[in-house]
């Protein structure tokens, strides 16, 4: 059997795969407090929801979530449930949010709403299932820090990334024009 | 793909003013959050939790060991003169352990594979009848 596939496929696929080897380079990077990630596949995600479209993004993430569980040996786990219910929190955050002017807010806002967005995703599932009483608020703080300040990073690394991109387009455009 | 990256340098100067908004705002958000969250009052008893389940709450102003019987194995938790930690554990990373010594009320310690968690009270958290 033949599966058909359309550009927009291999473009996602392309664009996942690059989010997985991100996800497996943050793997193998330790953390003083397990969940305090950086998150550098999320840079991924947001370049993806800025230079394509929303759809796009969430195939990239979600399919992220998957594979990158998958190659750890996390699939159905604890650890799992985190990662999907944070990235499903901040998609639906982006969601809401790329509707922001776009004059007034860049991928930076949009890194820090996302990062907030994946803490509070994986807290209510730590809160509701994993460890179900009050203790984890004492958490909070920390991992708010570790979104704020990760999530800026990431924004600032998104937004270098696609004013290259567009360098890129309008010196290939003046080249082209010269010759 | 990789061309987008000959100066990955990450710049401020692509900041613009909501961005500005959205930072102050993080900001005054996460230093809400420690000072509502974070308590620095001592604590006076340690809580502590099998699953869901209070197992039992000890007074914190003595010293000794106790062994409790978790999901994968015993866990032996130290009571030391108002502060308590794990000293043992049988889950494999351990991180319950290297948290070390906690003090202040409402710090915890979770060990997720054992499902054993400690909280700390204080004076002003009336609990439950263990308390009265």
């Amino acid at each position: 059997m033949q599966i058909q596939t359309t550009i927009d496929d291999h473009r996602i696929a392309k664009l996942a795969a690059f989010a997985i080897a991100l996800h497996m380079v943050e793997a193998v990077i330790p953390s003083p407090l397990p969940g305090v990630k950086p998150g550098i596949a999320n840079i991924v995600t947001l370049y993806v929801l800025l230079q394509y479209d929303f759809a796009t993004a969430a195939w990239v993430s979600i399919l992220r979530v998957f594979a990158s569980s998958l190659l750890l040996g996390q699939f159905m786990s604890p650890t799992f449930a985190l990662s999907l219910s944070g990235a499903l929190l901040s998609l639906g955050t982006l969601w809401a949010a790329q509707h922001l002017p776009k004059r007034y807010f860049s991928a930076i806002t949009l890194s820090i709403l996302a990062a907030f967005a994946h803490i509070a995703g994986q807290l209510i599932v730590v809160r509701l299932w994993l460890i179900p009483h009050a203790s984890v608020s004492y958490l909070i703080p920390i991992f708010a820090t570790a979104a704020l300040f990760f999530g800026l990073i990431n924004g600032l690394i998104t937004a270098k990334l696609l004013y290259n991109k567009t360098q890129l387009l309008e010196s290939d455009k003046t080249e082209h024009g010269s010759t | 793909m990789l061309s987008l990256l000959r100066s990955p340098k990450p710049t401020f100067k692509h900041m613009l003013i909501g961005d500005w908004l959205t930072i102050i705002f993080s900001v005054m958000l996460t230093v809400y959050l420690f000072q509502t969250l974070w308590s620095h009052e001592h604590a006076s008893k340690v809580q502590i939790r099998i699953g869901d389940k209070v197992y039992a709450a000890y007074d914190l102003n003595q010293q000794r060991d106790i062994k409790v019987h978790g999901a994968i194995g015993d866990a032996v938790i130290h009571i030391s003169q108002g502060k308590v930690r794990f000293s043992k554990s049988p889950c494999h990373n351990q991180y319950c352990v290297h948290q070390g010594w906690l003090t202040r009320s409402g710090q915890a310690a979770i060990c997720l594979p054992n499902q054993i968690s400690l909280e700390l009270i204080g004076e002003q958290k009336p609990y439950d009848s263990l308390n009265y």
